[in-house]
């Protein structure tokens, strides 16, 4: 396979992936928004666009953070990289650049995925269609992910695509966990005041995971578990313990003898970071700890662009 | 059924009012000839016509276009921005081609195509077609298609023109003419096998009730013919690619299709490099040499080190590694001036003198402006005929002189007293209609034909279909997909 093409492939997959996750992050904040218990309106906007990592950009194009520039922001601002319009259209245009190494079904539904966002989120979109767009920005993205799922062969092609996914994934749900993690902190109160439990939902929301802890726990469950459930459960299929398992799993499909430098750093991320308990991440301080995740990730993305020769 | 004939019929009635002689206005139509009855080839598609419904067809026509966009069969424009993906427009009455017409066709482009390569050949070794004073020697050395670079150069297995698109246009039942032979880099296929694949998914039992011979094998076909010109130092499955200039390219549809179709990768210049004297592609294990490159780069972009410096679409070095053979370019560098429009009023001698029979297409008349009759001649005429630039292609650049305005003819005058060279000129021909299927129903409009034609050694294989290019404006003679024509199925019987 063409460098070019796993570069365009691992992309393809990494901007769909943030496309749904900034999906997410809105629908998340708008329900904060209409639950009224947040403190108030813009501190809770200026967290979801630190989650998506744009509150720097954001502050540079906005004098102040209004939940109407927010959402348009994150939903079609061309000049948000990680705006779901951004992303579908990156999406589509790397699909093309591997056009002959997808599938005709996988490349129809990004070109779908592409022809509803432009259909949906040209212009813009106002307070009362907002949950219906988002819910076919989702529907879209996940089209494209059974189609690559149900008509793509398991080889090396597919391996780019899955390492692009988890990455960003990974990269996504430690951001989440990060941008909260004051209201993660363990507190002298064993049960959460009703502030906590509206911060603990949006985060479980935001990962699509609040079926899934609560099957696990019940009514109960407080910070500890929940960072243990995003970091360390390995069901839990946006736990980073899980993507980074999935990573290198992939890695191994297209380096079975094990020599690549990626591999390695893989591994590493995993013994240092996702073999110990919960009690381990706090000691360690949970922003601190989730700092040199990020930043190992972020090693991860490099060295793969060199090991395989994206560029050179 | 009686919607045919008042079609026919209004046809007819127009020629009559207005008053002008038939002989000359008389346009050949391919479902109705000139005396409006339904011509052979129709006769099926005909039949199943009159039993359709108009509103259903009509659902089917956006059906198709909606089909279009979600494959993504779209043409960058020119000059636009990045998002300006345009459709060609389609048009689901199809071309048809009888058996018999379509085999004088393929022998007459057949013939042609082996004389093209022979000339090739010739021009960059021997020139025995100037020592013989069939060509002047200042048409060959003067021309800014030929490349120097080619000159005692033994391309693989001895061809230049691995793919040709015929262009050829129809102005009564047995007169066909070819209009252009391009040599280069013909662009189109895609839409001679979408075109077709949509019909088949649209109207399957027009293929169960008409005899169509397919064009489906063409990618397959394509790969077995480069594989065949492989050059020697090949592995025994020869390595093949396609070099295209990228995603922002107006026919990368086209390129990311083929390689898809015939299994083969889509490369850019910054994938390539040489390396121990091979055109290698960068993969994820490292460099792999490459035996064939259909490259979809003009010449002039193909070797930053040997032509144009700023090229980055090219490969430094291919032209060296092309020249000590190893590698195979399809086309051949330098293969455009036998797509010159000067050299083209040459090609009956060309024929000829090559392959020693008559030409069995016939070429357009045309006046080469740099000769000082020719040009007095154009000069006086310009309002009856069309010019062209020399080197110009895709509509662009031409003058039709019955429908131009006397402003642009006499910017034209300006542009040919000044560099005569660089125009010829031709009778305006008046092209044969295919009805098109619009609001109002059915309506003449002017179609060419472009069919494609693939060689290796000992083999000119050409595909029983092609492209059928129409002009959807009212009377409008030019076709370009540029210039707002759209495309049709084209169907060769089998008889």
């Amino acid at each position: 396979m063409l460098g070019k093409t796993a570069n365009g492939l691992f992309w393809m997959s990494r901007y769909l992936e943030r496309a749904e996750n900034t999906a997410r992050l809105i629908e998340t904040g708008q329900r904060i928004a209409l639950t009224r218990l947040g403190d108030d309106d813009a501190r809770e906007w200026a967290s979801i666009l630190q989650s998506a990592g744009s509150y720097p950009d954001f502050m540079n194009a906005h004098e102040e953070v209004t939940k109407e520039a927010a959402i348009n922001w994150m939903l079609r601002d061309r000049d948000n990289p990680s705006s779901i319009r951004t992303c579908i259209e990156a999406a589509r245009q790397n699909a093309r650049l591997v056009r002959t190494a997808i599938t005709g079904e996988a490349w129809e539904a990004i070109n779908a995925a592409y022809m509803s966002a432009n259909a949906s989120i040209a212009r813009k979109v106002a307070e009362r269609d907002l949950t219906e767009v988002l819910q076919r920005m989702r529907q879209a993205t996940a089209l494209v992910r059974g189609m690559i799922l149900g008509t793509m062969m398991r080889n090396e092609i597919f391996d780019f695509l899955r390492i692009g996914t988890f990455l960003e994934r990974a990269d996504y749900t430690a951001r989440i966990i990060d941008v909260k993690y004051y209201v993660l902190l363990p507190s002298i109160n064993a049960v959460g005041t009703m502030i906590d439990n509206v911060h603990w939902e949006s985060i479980l929301r935001a990962v699509s995971g609040r079926g899934g802890f609560r099957m696990e726990y019940g009514a109960g469950g407080g910070p500890r578990e929940i960072v243990h459930f995003l970091v360390l459960d390995k069901r839990m299929p946006r736990s980073l313990a899980f993507c980074v398992s999935k990573i290198e799993d992939n890695l191994r499909y297209l380096d079975p003898e094990g020599r690549s430098p990626t591999l390695r750093m893989v591994r590493d991320l995993k013994t240092q970071y996702l073999s110990h308990d919960v009690s381990a991440i706090f000691d360690y301080g949970l922003h601190e700890f989730i700092q040199s995740v990020l930043s190992a990730l972020g090693d991860v993305a490099a060295q793969i662009e060199r090991d395989f020769r994206f560029y050179e | 059924m009686s919607r045919w004939r008042r079609f026919a019929a209004s046809r007819l009635l127009r020629g009559r009012e207005t008053g002008v002689r038939m002989s000359e206005t008389e346009i050949f139509d391919e479902m109705w000839g000139t005396d409006a009855r339904l011509r052979a080839p129709y006769s099926g598609f005909h039949d199943w016509f009159g039993r359709e419904d108009p509103k259903r067809l009509r659902a089917k026509q956006r059906e198709a276009e909606e089909l279009f966009r979600l494959t993504g069969i779209t043409f960058n424009v020119y000059g636009k921005a990045e998002a300006e993906e345009r459709l060609i427009p389609f048009d689901i009455i199809p071309r048809i081609i009888s058996g018999t017409e379509w085999a004088r066709l393929s022998r007459g482009i057949e013939q042609r195509v082996r004389a093209i390569n022979a000339f090739l050949h010739d021009i960059y070794h021997k020139q025995e077609i100037v020592k013989a004073g069939r060509i002047p020697e200042e048409m060959i050395r003067r021309n800014d298609a030929f490349l120097p670079h080619m000159i005692g150069v033994e391309p693989p297995g001895g061809v230049y023109t691995h793919i040709v698109g015929v262009d050829l246009v129809r102005t009564g039942p047995g007169e066909f003419f070819v209009l252009e032979d391009n040599a280069r880099t013909p662009s189109g296929v895609s839409y001679m096998l979408e075109n077709r694949e949509t019909m088949l998914r649209m109207f399957p039992e027009l293929f169960s009730q008409n005899r169509v011979r397919p064009v489906q094998t063409y990618p397959f076909d394509l790969r077995r013919s480069l594989a065949a010109c492989a050059p020697g130092c090949a592995a025994s499955d020869p390595v093949v690619a396609v070099l295209t200039p990228g995603i922002y390219n107006s026919a990368y549809f086209e390129h990311a299709f083929l390689a898809d179709q015939m299994g083969v990768e889509l490369v850019e210049g910054h994938d390539l490099r040489v390396v121990d004297g091979r055109v290698a592609m960068r993969t994820t294990k490292g460099y792999k040499p490459i035996d064939v490159l259909y490259r979809r780069v003009d010449d002039d972009f193909l070797d930053p080190l040997n032509f144009n410096p700023d090229s980055t679409l090219g490969v430094p070095g291919i032209m060296d590694v092309y020249r000590a053979g190893g590698i195979t370019i399809a086309n051949a560098p330098g293969t455009g001036i036998a797509d010159d429009k000067a050299i083209y009023s040459y090609m009956p001698e060309i024929v000829e003198f090559y392959t020693g029979e008559r030409p069995i297409l016939q070429n357009v008349q045309t006046w080469r402006c740099s000769e000082a009759d020719a040009l007095a001649y154009v000069l006086d005429n310009l309002a009856d005929l069309v010019v062209k630039e020399v080197h110009g292609s895709g509509g662009y650049g031409m003058l039709i002189g019955p429908t131009a305005s006397r402003k642009d003819i006499a910017a034209f005058r300006r542009k040919l007293k000044a560099r005569p060279g660089n125009y010829i000129a031709q009778p305006t021909l008046s092209l044969s209609t295919v009805p098109i299927f619009s609001r109002a129903g059915l309506t003449p409009r002017h179609v060419d034909l472009r069919p494609y034609v693939l060689v290796s050694p000992g083999n000119i294989n050409v595909t029983p279909g092609g492209l059928t290019r129409v002009a959807l404006k009212k009377g409008s003679l030019v076709v370009n997909s540029s210039q707002g024509g759209g495309t049709k199925d084209t169907w060769v019987l089998e008889d």
